[in-house]
């Protein structure tokens, strides 16, 4: 099989949950006590970054197969959109606020979105072979 | 695993012509229903705020977690790649598509009814004495998810959507179902971190 050469989406999206999963793990780890939000903003704005870039980078993919992407992404995102859900709903009945909540719901934001993207991409990778 | 050649057996495809793949649905749709049942008793469960429910629920569901990881890791793993061509699809087929439900499901269920816990037990406070432990197993548990997410899922999709072509690409399989098991192996080694983690959590 001759390969197309892509962008490092999976890669690039790696990191980016890693991060985020780095900064939910940093503000878990303090509860209850009062924790600088400084880092935790930090990695969850690197991380989105990384998901506008990878969403950028496949723009500039000619010829990728967006709408076999779209037909699977919508459906993994609908499905993460639910997960997601069910964690924050677990925050929320534990009282959090906040700063802290205000993190942990965005960096629950770039997870539903950036795996949908991920499971959209491994299957429009391979749509034309 | 070698599925170098799971659409390319000679036993139930003609020569050069299209592999024989059963009718599959990606998503079984009767699964929708267990599945949603689940999350609404999660909802209910936390909202109760009941110590033995929510240790059921994290137990429970933990216990499938870790043990599908080892299980589909270290023993269905080798043994799909030893199958024949014909009953490797046919294994893949009908596994698969479970794991689309069952996986996402168990983890969500674990870490919502587990931080619940956490809450009711005083283990996710900072000052609870083994907190270190429960910091490492975020940590261990944050691995897993990143790699799960990343690589795990989006394998699991892509080799169903390749089986559903009408020429399904071997090379394609392959590949991806390499993906699949070689992760869920190393998910499988990162519960055994949980069971040490967990134990240590439970005695004190």
């Amino acid at each position: 099989m001759s390969e197309r050469r892509f962008p490092p989406v999976t890669e690039v999206g790696m990191l980016s949950l890693a991060l985020i999963v780095a900064g939910g793990i940093y503000l878990s780890a303090h509860l209850p006590q009062h924790v600088p939000l400084g880092p935790a903003i930090a990695l969850l704005i690197t991380s989105a970054v990384l998901m506008v870039i990878n969403l950028l980078s496949l723009t500039r993919v000619p010829g990728f197969a967006w709408q076999r992407f779209a037909d699977v992404a919508k459906w993994a995102l609908l499905a993460y959109v639910i997960t997601a859900g069910l964690i924050e709903y677990s925050f929320l009945q534990n009282h959090l606020r906040g700063g802290a909540l205000v993190v942990l719901t965005l960096s629950l934001v770039v997870y539903a979105v950036h795996v949908p993207v991920l499971i959209g991409f491994t299957v429009a990778r391979y749509a034309d072979e | 695993m070698a599925a170098a050649d799971v659409t390319a057996g000679p036993a139930e495809a003609p020569p050069h012509g299209p592999p024989a793949v059963p009718d599959f649905e990606i998503v079984p749709r009767k699964g929708l229903i267990p599945v949603a049942l689940t999350f609404i008793a999660l909802i209910v469960i936390i909202a109760l705020d009941k110590l033995w429910s929510l240790e059921f629920l994290h137990v429970v569901f933990g216990s499938a977690w870790t043990i599908l990881d080892l299980f589909l890791g270290f023993a269905l793993g080798p043994i799909l790649g030893s199958l024949s061509v014909p009953a490797r699809i046919e294994m893949t087929t009908k596994l698969l598509p479970k794991m689309v439900l069952i996986m996402p499901t168990i983890v969500t269920v674990t870490l919502a009814a587990g931080w619940q816990l956490g809450n009711v037990l005083g283990t996710v406070q900072s000052s609870y004495p083994n907190h270190g432990w429960i910091v490492a197993s975020y940590i261990v548990v944050g691995i897993m998810a990143v790699v799960a997410l990343g690589l795990l899922e989006p394998a699991n999709i892509g080799v169903l959507v390749e089986l559903k072509k009408p020429r399904p690409n071997p090379v394609v399989i392959e590949k991806l179902m390499k993906r699949f098991i070689y992760t869920a192996a190393v998910t499988g080694v990162m519960q055994i971190a949980t069971f040490v983690i967990m134990t240590k959590v439970a005695t004190g």
